[in-house]
């Protein structure tokens, strides 16, 4: 399947969604006054994905810091995530977060807690 | 007012310590760029990236806040034009910065607001995760996309409670004044 490339921007993340491996990633800033358009394609991509789905499908999300309203979108991707998980594709989330970013590192910690996917909390210098 | 007032305004955000203010219409690109010029100052001050992010996080649910409020449809032009125009600034004092922010809102909402200001700084910080917590997962969107979390994650952030003040401007409208501390 096509895969799903956008450049970052100031105000939104660079995406790299590979089918043919099943390595999905987000990168950078995620703080777009309009947070639904942005991710509306990015689910799009997702619902194709999930009839066609590798075995295994990991999800990195390396978020400098993001708005309030991408936080509802990245639930959804979430959601969408945990329905294809144990059916056609095993899903593996990695969150990361900056070594002193806490607050990131809590981020990541709740969403576990929201989502029944297997998450790995994983500490880098810089992302 | 004199052309040498100028040297007032100057003094008064000197004393202050004022790193950076706007006051006009708020767009998006404007925030592209405060946020640019606010990431510049930072570096060259060394401040801590786990602060640099509080300060960003902070300073974009407050612009984004006022952004949405003020796409409000209203009738009368010149009450659109009135909410459009805001005010923010970023201090930078005593190791602490603060995001301040003014605008224009009509009295009718102020009630509402009031209470979600209220019911944020009556909250510690593991009250405001579990809150947030909660209204991520069961609270819907609004049709602008926001997710009424905006002062949740500000207070969260800042780790200070909410400092704000209306003033009364006329029958229909007040100005809001948030001053949030970020320790």
């Amino acid at each position: 399947m096509e895969k799903f490339h956008l450049e970052g921007s100031p105000k939104t993340p660079e995406i790299d969604f590979n089918g043919d491996t099943g390595i999905l990633e987000l990168r950078g800033r995620s703080i777009p006054e309009n947070s639904v358009e942005f991710y509306a394609p990015l689910n799009k991509w997702l619902e194709e994905y999930a009839v066609q789905a590798n075995e295994n499908t990991t999800l990195d999300m390396k978020l400098e810091y993001f708005n309030t309203s991408s936080s509802k979108c990245i639930l959804d991707l979430f959601k969408r995530l945990e329905k294809m998980n144990g059916g056609v594709t095993t899903v593996h989330v990695n969150w990361y977060f900056e070594t002193e970013d806490e607050d990131m590192a809590e981020a990541g910690e709740d969403y576990q807690a929201i989502v029944e996917l297997p998450f790995s909390i994983i500490e880098v210098e810089e992302i | 007012m004199a052309i040498t007032d100028v040297y007032d305004f100057y003094r008064k955000m000197e004393d202050e310590k004022i790193i950076l203010s706007f006051k006009g219409e708020f767009t998006a690109d404007l925030l592209t760029s405060i946020l640019h010029i606010l990431e510049s100052k930072m570096n060259a001050l060394g401040i801590s990236t786990k602060m640099k992010k509080r300060v960003f996080n902070v300073l974009v649910e407050c612009f984004q806040n006022l952004y949405h409020h003020i796409e409000t449809q209203e009738a009368d032009q010149k009450a659109v034009n009135l909410q459009k125009s805001a005010l923010i600034m970023v201090k930078h004092a005593d190791d602490k910065f603060i995001v301040r922010t003014g605008n224009h809102v009509p009295n009718e909402g102020i009630s509402e607001l009031k209470r979600k200001l209220a019911m944020v700084n009556a909250l510690n910080t593991d009250e405001l995760r579990d809150l947030y917590k909660n209204k991520l997962k069961n609270d819907e969107r609004s049709e602008k996309g926001t997710a009424g979390l905006g002062l949740i994650d500000i207070a969260r952030k800042a780790k200070s409670k909410l400092e704000y003040e209306f003033l009364e401007i006329d029958k229909d409208s007040s100005f809001f004044c948030l001053n949030v501390v970020i320790e």
